[in-house]
């Protein structure tokens, strides 16, 4: 099973979650998936169009509370 | 992944100005756009070393952002530079009235970059100015 690595992006605001994703991205393996946990809803939007456009691959989103759950595995 | 070239002229001292720069400027570098910043006028003062300068809010949106902690515009044009590759060269002329050498300028900037070099380069993309 592939690792998962979780970031803690509640609080920061567009596009910050997003390049705390990029910046997680470039530590991990191909393959390997990454859980950004964001407060801000326009991010919930943004970093699956952001994955779609650069060719990674979006797990799945989840709210809770307030909280967004964004499932991502990098793909190249 | 369709691309290209993105060019952006950040001339203002105010906040939402440089904040909405520099979203551009992160989001496109790491879009895969070829990012160019060209940073003149009021606002280079913001991109000297050790600078304790406060880019003024034009509005309550920039009052509120601050008191949001969001991301500051200069990390921002950071992110652009380390995560995407964008370039970011200080005005030659501002450079000058300034009176600052590129050494006290923050190590992401390169270069001054003259008028002449940034039409050349921008020259059939995007260019957006702040």
């Amino acid at each position: 099973m592939a690792d998962r690595k979780v970031i803690d992006a509640r609080g920061s605001f567009c596009p910050g979650p997003l390049m705390e994703l990029i910046a997680a991205m470039k530590m991990v393996q191909v393959g390997d998936e990454i859980e950004i946990l964001s407060s801000d809803k326009g991010s919930a939007g943004e970093i699956p169009q952001w994955l779609k456009k650069v060719g990674h691959e979006h797990l799945g989103t989840a709210e809770e509370s307030g909280v967004w759950h964004i499932m991502v595995r990098r793909s190249k | 992944m369709e691309s290209g070239k993105i060019s952006i002229v950040a001339l203002s001292d105010k906040r939402e100005q440089l904040q909405m720069a520099g979203m551009i400027a992160s989001v496109g570098a790491v879009s895969g756009h070829e990012v160019l910043v060209f940073l003149s006028m009021n606002a280079l003062r913001y991109f000297v070393k050790g600078s304790k300068a406060r880019a003024p809010s034009e509005g309550p949106m920039g009052e509120l952002m601050e008191q949001k902690k969001v991301m500051p515009f200069q990390d921002l044009f950071a992110h652009a530079v380390d995560l995407g590759g964008a370039k970011i060269h200080p005005c030659s002329m501002a450079v000058d009235v300034l009176g600052v050498q590129p050494s006290d300028l923050e190590p992401y900037l390169g270069e001054p970059m003259g008028l002449t070099q940034f039409l050349d380069e921008s020259a059939g993309g995007q260019v957006w100015s702040f």
